[in-house]
């Protein structure tokens, strides 16, 4: 039973990640932005895992557990800071909190 | 087994899309979760069945539920049963639920024709992964623990409730 090439799992992996570009520069939302980069990171695992099934060994899993474990991190601050964001705002707009201050 | 992993590429690009351009926040987070559920089933398909695990597990379950509580934070108000109406509409329903369909036929499909010869030349199982994850890439174990416990704290500095004074105070 033939197996599945290498390629259409990265290019798989890198049609994810343009997708997930494409949401963060699209979307003003800042929930969307956010999910946007949630795909791009599990894209990145993804060409992780089938470059380590492509050599039988297991560090392309241990990468990807790095990468689950950084988006656990990112996406706790990340939602702090769209609460945040929205008590502040009462938007969820990106373009609502361009100007730094205090 | 080739059919189920470009069957499964194929869902995942869809939903990934139709995420990305939905205006519900609610409906993007149900493609977002077929979207991650295809990527397990390639996970499983690759020869990888403990990050296929952690990434339902995890992804699908942990992540994803944290970004439907902030979706249930942020609408607090006299709108929020109009909300609440308008994000359970039926007609939101069969899109994930079709997709979802076909991974569940191809998840059946892939435990009827039995696990050894359905997955890539070589399955990397659990034990191979703990042995390296606790061995030389325990330092990085260890940086994750600390990288965790910085976001913790982090996200509850970053949390909190907004007070008047808090900026003139800090400002001292």
């Amino acid at each position: 039973m033939a197996t599945v090439p290498i390629e259409h799992g990265l290019i798989l992996a890198a049609i994810l990640f343009a997708i997930g570009t494409i949401g963060v520069i699209v979307r003003r939302n800042i929930f969307f932005m956010l999910l946007s980069i949630e795909i791009m990171l599990n894209a990145a695992g993804l060409a992780f895992v089938s470059a380590g099934s492509l050599w039988g060994q297991p560090d392309g899993q241990i990468m990807f557990i790095f990468i689950l474990t950084m988006a656990a991190a990112e996406v706790s601050i990340g939602l702090a800071l769209i609460i945040q964001l929205y008590q502040r705002y009462h938007t969820l707009d990106v373009d609502a909190s361009s100007e730094m201050r205090g | 087994m080739n059919l189920v992993f470009y069957l499964a590429a194929a869902i995942a690009v869809i939903a990934t899309i139709l995420a990305i351009t939905r205006y519900n926040a609610v409906h993007a987070l149900l493609y977002v979760i077929v979207s991650l559920l295809s990527v397990a089933l390639i996970f499983f398909v690759l020869g990888a069945p403990f990050v296929a695990a952690l990434e339902v597990i995890v992804y699908a379950g942990a992540i994803m539920v944290l970004f439907v509580f902030v979706v249930m934070m942020l609408n607090l108000g006299p709108q929020s049963i109009e909300q609440e109406r308008q994000w359970f509409d039926p007609r939101a329903l069969p899109g994930p639920a079709f997709l979802a369909l076909i991974l569940i036929i191809e998840l059946v499909y892939i435990m009827t024709q039995g696990f050894a010869g359905t997955v890539s030349e070589t399955i990397v199982d659990p034990h191979q992964v703990s042995v390296a994850l606790f061995g030389p890439y325990l330092i990085g174990v260890e940086l994750a623990s600390i990288m965790l416990m910085s976001g913790l704290v982090g996200a509850y500095h970053v949390g909190r409730r907004h007070v008047k004074h808090l900026s003139a105070d800090s400002g001292d």
